[in-house]
């Protein structure tokens, strides 16, 4: 039966990763709005997203794209960064490498390297772009990897539970940026100039040409939110995350026998019923933000069941110590 | 004394001097299989090796077959450096050092068997009681505990050194929880890499089987008679050097790795935390040390370890490998006294003898090292990994004198021993093919009997005259090859 520990590490590392993409994903595109916008605090709506601002006005005094850039791709300082995010997943791995391929730890090892290895030059707006694909890229080859060759026991249901449920809070973190970024001018709201926008929000997602089939000719905010909210085949779409975690904590249980999981259930079923019960028009005009805020919380309050309910927290120790002979 | 004119490739200009080459053995008595290593190493070149030997590199960063240095802020990775030059070991040698290792195991156990019950040896004068009771690492909680088949030592690591007449002699037993088998495995299977054509018509013997043998001995040893007892290896975590090792290793045998903190001891029973609830666990091959091993006992402050351990342990209802307390016999000074030891529990002599070893803590034997000081090593009896370690050819007066200042304040402390001209190995340096002193260390797993593993971490002082191979002290390490016995043979 799989240690708690190895059960959490599992969790998080698929969360890192997770993490990481979708932060090279989201600085991607921000790099669209930002060449597009007449707006010259959009960098600052990444920070606003991530609660960061405080944080990284400590030590700057603009956020503009160097900064930010270097804040969330490089500084090892800044535990919400890609090179931080993928730091801990290896550290993670390497605390799970009894039970992970050794091709899932080398890839990691290979893909940390090359992040050390880069420099602010590679953030340069000619660069950043391409920055953002090699770390796309890298984290997709983790999750082809553990596809390919992570062995399906319990640890793998952790694995994927933590998968989905970042990905689902990084989804309606996407779809925030939208809101932050355009509702204090409304002027704009419904213009060619916002759909060019969203637009860009789709393909960051890698659901453009998806949402081109489902709705080949309107392009709304209402129907791109919604798609990205309600969608049943979209790999990002939140309702699919929610749905393949429910199924992956409920075969984990099933299959293990394991009495842990019940509040997680619940509390995943209170969020499906909060999404699936209404219409993206009802969502928009009680507020994008409020709802995506709302959920974000209930999804940590999921991370929290699990933890208790499957960890069984207690205060992590480390010590450092060499004993050997 | 090695260098020979019809050399060509790699070890054209090579010239091991006065000592002993362990490639090339003595010219009075080549071995066959040796000039097929020759002539397949002189098809290479030079060049070729770097470029080979930075692939290897490489391939341990990709790999993660790394220690890691922690400081404040910042973790290192390094690898332990490897030579691709391998050293090889004769069936004949091999034979030697092997029996030798199992005698020696052998005894280690009965002695400890012995202390921790009867005492017969302390009654029968062979060694001082005060050696061992006045041992920090005698544990009185192990007297009258009954360790199962009277193995204390399950996994041994033995460090064999040869002097310059080809020798085989034992610098140190490693009886606590020995460290380096994954680096024999993992030599290996990067050497198969690396240089394929260099093993081609070379009966090399595998290292393959070493989990599955640990595994097997520890079940041996289990103290339950489930036909699958639940084994684990117990590490002090991921900010320990060897976790590398303590992964390898439970990978190797298929068992959970785990830390102090997923153990939990109810009702003198040791359980493991899983997502479902505790499980029960059988036997520990554990990888901390005994110190921190169980707050209740040792270490109060140890975070590494078990409250209540001990207690489930002196109970019978788990097993450790190693035992509590074989710390006492793998001392420097207890080591001086391994082969009357020998002699005295089992009626043999040694097959492997110790290196000259004298004892400050006996007059004749301060007397003497004081006044050979320059020409002796001096060691502290308490420290491992090299350090504290004087050699007085190669210290300065002051250091000298520092030391001659230590072991007259503190005579007990300190063993004395002549310098051994190591054998070296021919090692790719900055400057080309040159000889470097080298060591060896076999690994011994006893369960019902015991085995030793064909091979042994070979390391290497990659600083030129160094004697030094810890991987602390600017060590590496090289491949070692155990042949199979030759049909000639």
């Amino acid at each position: 039966m799989l240690l708690a520990r190895h059960a959490e590490a599992a969790f998080w590392m698929a969360r890192y990763v997770e993490r990481a993409e979708n932060l090279a994903r989201l600085l991607d595109v921000q790099q669209v709005f930002a060449r597009d916008s007449r707006d010259p605090v959009s960098w600052r709506s990444i920070l606003v997203l991530n609660s960061d601002e405080s944080r990284f006005f400590e030590n700057q005094t603009s956020a503009d794209r160097a900064a930010v850039t270097q804040f969330y791709v490089l500084d090892q300082e800044n535990p919400t960064s890609i090179i931080s995010a993928i730091r801990n997943a290896r550290e993670n791995a390497r605390a799970l490498r009894p039970l992970i391929s050794t091709e899932m730890w080398t890839q990691l090892n290979i893909f940390h390297r090359r992040l050390h290895a880069l420099s602010p030059d590679d953030l340069s707006d000619a660069r950043l772009s391409r920055t953002c694909t090699m770390v796309k890229e890298g984290c997709q080859a983790h999750t082809g990897i553990t596809e390919g060759t992570f062995f399906r026991d319990e640890s793998w249901y952790f694995y994927s539970i933590g998968r989905w449920l970042e990905r689902a809070d990084q989804t309606t973190r996407l779809l925030d940026i939208k809101y932050h970024q355009l509702l204090p001018r409304g002027a704009d709201v419904g213009s060619a100039f916002d759909i060019g926008q969203w637009n860009s929000v789709l393909r960051s997602a890698a659901g453009y040409y998806a949402y081109r089939r489902v709705h080949s000719r309107a392009m709304s905010p209402a129907t791109i939110a919604g798609f990205l909210l309600h969608n049943r085949a979209f790999p990002r779409s939140v309702a699919l995350c929610l749905n393949d975690m429910d199924r992956t904590l409920h075969d984990l249980r099933s299959r293990y026998r394991l009495r842990g999981g019940v509040a997680a259930l619940e509390r995943i079923d209170e969020l499906q019923a909060e999404l699936n019960g209404r219409t993206v028009e009802q969502i928009l005009g009680a507020g994008l933000h409020e709802f995506l805020d709302m959920f974000q919380k209930g999804l940590g309050l999921v991370t929290a069941d699990i933890a208790r309910e499957f960890f069984h927290h207690e205060e992590v120790v480390a010590q450092m110590a060499s004993q050997s002979q | 004394m090695n260098a020979s004119p019809h050399r060509s490739g790699l070890l054209r200009d090579y010239d091991s001097g006065k000592f002993y080459c362990e490639l090339l053995g003595s010219p009075a008595n080549p071995q066959p299989v040796v000039e097929i290593i020759e002539r397949q190493l002189s098809t290479i070149s030079e060049e070729e090796l770097r470029n080979r030997a930075a692939a290897a590199e490489n391939d341990m960063f990709d790999h993660g077959v790394t220690f890691t240095v922690y400081s404040d802020k910042s973790a290192i990775d390094r690898v332990f450096p490897f030579d691709l030059i391998p050293r090889v070991l004769t069936a004949n040698e091999w034979n030697v050092i092997e029996a030798g290792i199992i005698q020696r195991v052998a005894a280690l156990n009965l002695f400890l068997a012995d202390i921790y019950g009867p005492k017969h040896v302390l009654r029968d004068g062979i060694i001082p009681a005060s050696l061992v009771f006045g041992n920090p690492n005698f544990r009185r909680e192990m007297e009258g505990v009954k360790v199962a088949n009277g193995v204390y030592v399950a996994i041994c690591g033995t460090d064999i050194v040869r002097d310059q007449s080809g020798r085989f002699l034992v610098l140190e037993d490693n009886a606590r929880t020995p460290s380096g088998v994954s680096y024999v495995i993992e030599n290996r299977r990067m050497m198969l890499r690396a240089w394929p054509e260099l093993f081609e018509g070379i009966p090399v013997r595998s290292v393959d089987n070493y989990g599955a043998m640990l595994r097997q001995a520890l079940a041996e040893l289990s103290p339950t008679s489930a036909a699958d007892p639940h084994i684990v290896l117990l590490s002090p975590g991921t900010y320990n050097s060897a976790y590398f090792e303590h992964v390898f290793l439970a990978r190797e045998m298929g068992v959970p790795l785990v830390e102090g903190r997923d153990l939990t001891v109810t009702d003198s029973k040791v359980y493991l935390r899983t997502i479902a609830g505790l499980r029960r666990v059988d036997t520990i091959y554990r990888r901390i040390d005994d110190d921190f091993l169980d707050p209740r006992v040792f270490r109060k402050d140890s975070i590494l370890g078990v409250p209540g351990l001990m207690e489930a342990y002196v109970a019978g209802n788990v097993q450790l490998a190693n035992a509590v307390g074989t710390g006492v016999a793998d001392d420097k000074a207890v080591y001086a006294y391994m082969p009357r030891l020998i002699r005295y529990y089992l009626q043999q002599d040694a097959i492997l003898p110790n290196v000259d070893t004298h004892l400050c803590a006996e007059a004749e034997g301060l007397a003497y090292t004081l006044a050979n000081i320059e020409n002796l090593v001096v060691k502290p009896v308490g420290a491992s990994g090299g350090y504290g370690v004087m050699i007085g050819s190669r210290a300065s007066k002051a250091e000298i004198e520092d030391t001659r200042a230590q072991i007259v304040a503190d005579p007990g402390n300190f063993i004395s021993q002549p310098v051994v001209g190591l054998s070296v190995c021919p090692t790719l340096c900055t400057d080309g093919i040159e000889p470097r002193h080298v060591d060896l260390r076999p690994f011994a797993i006893t369960g019902r009997q015991t085995w030793v593993l064909p091979g042994g971490l070979t390391r290497v002082a990659l600083r030129k005259n160094s004697l030094v191979v810890n991987s602390s002290q600017g060590g590496g390490s090289k491949d070692t090859w155990v042949l199979f016995p030759e049909a000639a043979e």
